[in-house]
């Protein structure tokens, strides 16, 4: 019964969400420019969740969060423009996987490099990062669909405030019900203290896999929603930076904390956008002067993140304490 | 026996941590390990859970062997411990540090949690009571939602002994429970741990500098000097033993 309950629930506030904000775009209240940075505030939001489960709940530092939001968006892509056409279905299912493939890469590289500690741990997937780099600009000698540094054309706009709504939402389902359950906090004992962890009974190497692969999944599934969005796909959009940029997000909306991760990826994107708008012609590159600055003050008044240990209601976990 | 080791040795470079160490654990029993700091006391304890793997040696749990087994499984067989400067996992509330050390007994899965199902709500339920009885056994039940690391010195002492008996344990290793504590304190924490091994059947092991805690309620003492156990015997003997006195004292010299 309570199943049934928060199922009818849920779908109720993403038909709420995505239908009052598809209506708004469709009566011309918000342009289809605002929309378009919308969606990508949304994806940028889901790819974050996952750098917060993995480095804000599991303490894994990862500098490579962009490669697999590449690897979601390359195997995504691949898989809509040789199979999959215009089918809303099979959308659906290049995301997940290119989620999955995300995950499965997650996997490999976890084996090895989850043993080490947070810096050196923090080396490897910084090193990871470059390499998929080098993969993808050279992605067209072994499949030319996928354009290399010429970059990929040709992929179907399929992304929509619905598509993003879902997905967003189910990030956040998945992160707060996981968090607030004894499997998150077994996650967290790991960040916490690993020796103490493992010697009250908790398999660090398991969670933490669990961890990485989860929000690798969710940069995945970002990253597919991603090549959809601008139906245009360059390495550039996955290099080192692009990593940082969501590393920034995280530290800024709180380590561990889901309604800051969520705040600070759409506040970013919209002063991103709006500087764009604000700034006069010729200084719009300033943007990436204000924003450091941003990020210093903040880290100086609120190095706990904008919102502390505070959570919106909706992302707490009732039934836990 | 409950814990049994044999020619335990461990070597770090060219020092003998451990250096074929024999110590027995009857069930219900309560043994001290003492000696002077560096002797290796606590090196033995990071063997018996797994955090370090013994050079040679034997340990093992009612006959099961734990050699090579990863810490959490040890822990998962029954045995728990203690650390000597206190491991809580500090960020989070006293609660959260009982709770995840109940984690190997939790009675829902994954999927149940992902999906706020009645198991999971009763389970946490039942984890919550679980908790509460574990904190009221130590006086902590109105600190359940403070920060761990907010918490007093002795009140972070006791809530480590809480968490460890959290995880079911049928052995329970102790690394200097008393360690910063005054005297008042330490009459209290005697109390506890007879009380402890009494309700839950416990075995222990206890390290510990403090004399009067080790001479007061262990039944059996062994003592370590330089990886070697070079006594043991019951407290009364101990006391006497010429060895101990000088690896705690030194030699005695005559004098002139």
């Amino acid at each position: 019964m309570r199943l049934l309950r928060n199922l009818v629930k849920a779908v109720a506030a993403y038909a709420l969400l995505a239908g009052s904000i598809s209506l708004m775009a469709g009566a011309g209240f918000v342009n289809p420019y605002w929309v378009q940075i919308l969606e990508l505030a949304c994806i940028v939001a889901i790819s974050a969740q996952g750098l917060n489960l993995i480095y804000g709940y599991a303490g894994l530092f990862s500098l490579g969060h962009a490669a697999f939001y590449g690897i979601g968006a390359y195997t995504a892509a691949y898989l809509m423009k040789t199979y999959g056409g215009q089918s809303q279905a099979f959308f659906l299912a290049a995301l997940l996987a290119g989620g999955g493939a995300s995950a499965t890469v997650a996997y490999l590289i976890g084996l090895p490099t989850l043993r080490l500690t947070s810096d050196y741990l923090g080396i490897a997937t910084l090193g990871f990062g470059i390499i998929m780099k080098v993969i993808f600009d050279n992605a067209d000698s072994f499949l030319p669909a996928l354009g290399g540094a010429r970059g990929m054309t040709g992929i179907a706009k399929m992304t929509t405030i619905p598509w993003v709504v879902f997905f967003l939402l189910a990030s956040l389902f998945v992160v707060r019900n996981t968090i607030h359950s004894s499997y998150g906090r077994a996650v967290l004992s790991v960040r916490e203290d690993e020796i103490a962890a493992e010697t009250m009974g908790i398999d660090t190497f398991q969670y933490k896999m669990v961890g990485f692969v989860t929000g690798c999944a969710f940069a995945g599934v970002a990253g597919g929603l991603y090549a959809h969005l601008y139906a245009f796909l360059h390495p550039s959009n996955f290099d080192f930076f692009k990593s940082i940029d969501i590393l920034v997000i995280v530290v800024i909306g709180g380590l561990g904390n889901m309604s800051g991760t969520l705040v600070a990826s759409f506040g970013w994107i919209f002063l991103l956008e709006g500087l764009r708008v604000v700034l006069p012609p010729g200084y719009v590159e300033l943007r990436w002067v204000l924003i450091p600055v941003l990020l210093i003050v903040t880290m100086l008044l609120r190095p706990q993140g904008i919102f502390g240990a505070h959570e919106f209601p909706f992302l707490r976990g009732k039934g836990t304490r | 026996m409950m814990l049994e080791i044999r020619g335990l040795t461990k070597h770090f470079g060219g020092i003998r941590a451990v250096d074929g160490v024999d110590l027995l654990l009857g069930e219900g029993e309560l043994v001290g390990l003492i000696g002077p700091n560096g002797s290796g006391k606590t090196t033995v304890f990071n063997l018996v859970t797994g955090i370090y793997r013994p050079d040679a040696g034997s340990i093992a749990l009612e006959g099961e062997n734990l050699v090579g087994i990863p810490p959490h499984r040890i822990n998962r067989l029954g045995i728990a411990r203690t650390f000597q400067n206190s491991r809580l996992f500090r960020k989070l509330t006293v609660m959260d540090n009982v709770r995840i050390a109940h984690h190997s007994h939790l009675k829902y899965g994954p999927l149940a949690a992902l999906c706020r199902t009645n198991r999971f709500y009763n389970g946490e339920k039942e984890l919550h009571e679980k908790v509460d009885n574990y904190l009221s056994i130590f006086m902590l039940q109105n600190r359940k939602y403070e920060i761990a690391g907010n918490l007093s010195y002795g009140d972070q002492r006791r809530l480590e002994i809480a968490r460890a008996l959290a995880s079911e344990p049928r052995v329970l290793l102790l690394d200097e429970p008393a360690a910063g504590m005054n005297p008042y304190e330490v009459g209290r924490l005697m109390e506890f741990i007879l009380l402890i091994r009494e309700r839950f059947q416990l075995s222990i092991l206890l390290i510990e500098h403090q004399m009067r805690l080790v001479m007061g309620i262990c039944e059996r003492l062994a003592v370590m000097d330089f990886g070697l156990v070079i006594a043991r015997g019951i407290p009364a003997e101990i006391r006497e033993n010429r060895k101990v006195i000088e690896a705690y004292l030194g030699e005695e010299v005559p004098f002139e």
